[in-house]
């Protein structure tokens, strides 16, 4: 007997339930929009096998009834009922019932601003609320549960596009152009966020971390976040200071205490960060000093240059600065 | 029956011009449409929350429709001559046409919703 080409793969299949996650997956949702997303996905489905079984039914019937048991004008009928009407109804109905699904949700020039910028290869963030300072980030976004959080979202080199699968459906980022994106998220938790549209070499080494938290933390997390950073007197400290300025890191990177260059991710906070590199490493110094050391090893393409001429030590010692301060202003 | 005493409606006759009736409504209500969006999204940004002129257009442009599809629709009924109407007879062209008139009413009605629904209930320009 001859097997399908689905059938052959069978054994296979149990593999892909590997993809299931609950941090970056449409299919389980922390935000309303993803949430009514999903439930018109699963009424579309459900809805659509329905169909589909029906037409089979109808055509076992059809396919096994003697010629001539229908008449001409019965058939005519079954096919203006079945074929026309039906589906124009059904395709009404959903229309009308996805529609409000699709209308932004409500915001204010009181909520709070998230704009984010998509540059090869990562994610320039700047919290911004009425009044007041933004405060700077990068490769991570931060949103308190059950407030309404309105994204600003553009690009500086070319077209990428802002998707957070368990929050929202994606949305373009296109240099010139600010798009918005309303979301509310429900569920605290750690979750990922992708580039969905193909921007060039590193463009799947192209991710960020959300972190939604309870609301009274956000809070707490943003103002400390606005302290102005203050050195520490340590050896550690000086020396990581020291390679940095030695380096010239300060042109591209704003770090605590160092003059900001705004040119590639702001590092100010790099200790609390739960990824390096845009979501792709574990930000541990052992990591973050190969990355200093040679940073298209793990990311083609991008602008950064290699440091190969820094010893292990010293990249090492960068990296437990870099680490470090971070580590203090999050426990502060 | 004399002339006279018909209701006016049934005075009507369908012709190819009548045929072209709803798809033309259709056409026009789309270019409406369209127009609508392109002009409130450059003036404000949005979409009026309730567009009474849009409301009142898709209106006419469903009501002109129905109209034609009905009228259409009474002249099919007519009684005598059984399908198929494929002769060159007066009233096998009348019948062609007006069957023709009636499907094409209701694809032009279904195409004048799906059109407006969108307009009415999105508001984002985006």
């Amino acid at each position: 007997m001859r097997r399908s080409v689905a059938g052959k793969f069978l054994p296979l299949w149990p593999l892909m339930l590997a993809g299931c996650n609950r941090h970056q997956s449409a299919l389980a949702p922390f935000g309303l929009e993803a949430r009514s997303t999903l439930s018109l996905t699963v009424v579309l489905a459900a809805g659509g096998l329905v169909i589909a079984l029906g037409v089979a039914v109808i055509y076992a019937i059809a396919a096994r009834a003697p010629e001539g048991r229908l008449t001409h004008e019965r058939g005519m009928r079954l096919v203006l009922w079945l074929g026309a009407v039906f589906p124009t109804v059904v395709l009404t109905a959903l229309l009308i019932w996805s529609l409000p699904a699709m209308r932004p949700l409500p915001a204010t020039g009181q909520d709070l601003h998230i704009r984010v910028e998509g540059e090869q290869f990562w994610w320039r963030v700047a919290y911004r609320e009425a009044g007041r300072d933004p405060v700077l980030s990068a490769n991570e976004i931060r949103l308190p549960v059950g407030r309404t959080v309105v994204f600003e979202l553009t690009a500086t080199d070319v077209v990428h596009s802002f998707w957070i699968p368990g929050l929202a459906g994606k949305m373009d980022m296109i240099p010139g152009r600010t798009n918005r994106l309303v979301v509310k998220a429900e569920k605290p938790g750690r979750y990922r966020g992708v580039c969905a549209e193909f921007c060039g070499l590193s463009h799947a080494l192209m991710a960020f971390d959300v972190i939604a938290m309870e609301p009274a933390a956000f809070d707490e997390w943003l103002a400390v976040a606005r302290i102005p950073p203050r050195p520490t007197d340590s050896a550690i400290y000086h020396r990581g200071e020291m390679l940095f300025a030695r380096e010239g890191c300060g042109s591209c990177h704003a770090a605590r205490g160092t003059p900001s260059g705004e040119i590639g991710p702001d590092l100010t906070r790099y200790g609390e960060r739960l990824t390096l590199g845009a979501g792709i490493l574990a930000p541990t110094p052992g990591n973050t000093a190969a990355f200093i050391r040679d940073p298209h090893r793990f990311k083609p393409g991008a602008r950064m240059p290699a440091y190969r001429h820094l010893r292990q030590d010293e990249a090492l010692a960068l990296a437990v600065w870099l680490k470090q301060s971070g580590a203090q202003e999050a426990k502060r | 029956m004399s002339d006279k005493r018909r209701k006016w409606h049934e005075r009507l006759q369908v012709t190819l011009w009548t045929l072209i009736v709803p798809p033309t409504v259709w056409a026009v209500h789309f270019l409406f449409a369209y127009l609508w969006a392109a002009v409130s999204c450059a003036k404000t940004g949005f979409f009026a929350e309730f567009p009474t002129l849009f409301t009142a257009g898709t209106v006419l442009a469903l009501a002109t429709i129905s109209l034609s599809g009905w009228i259409a629709h009474r002249q099919t009924r007519l009684r005598g001559d059984p399908p198929p109407h494929e002769r060159g007879t007066d009233i096998d062209r009348l019948r062609f046409l007006a069957k023709s008139t009636l499907l094409l009413a209701g694809l032009s009605f279904v195409g004048v919703l799906f059109t407006a629904l969108p307009v009415v209930f999105i508001g984002d320009c985006r």
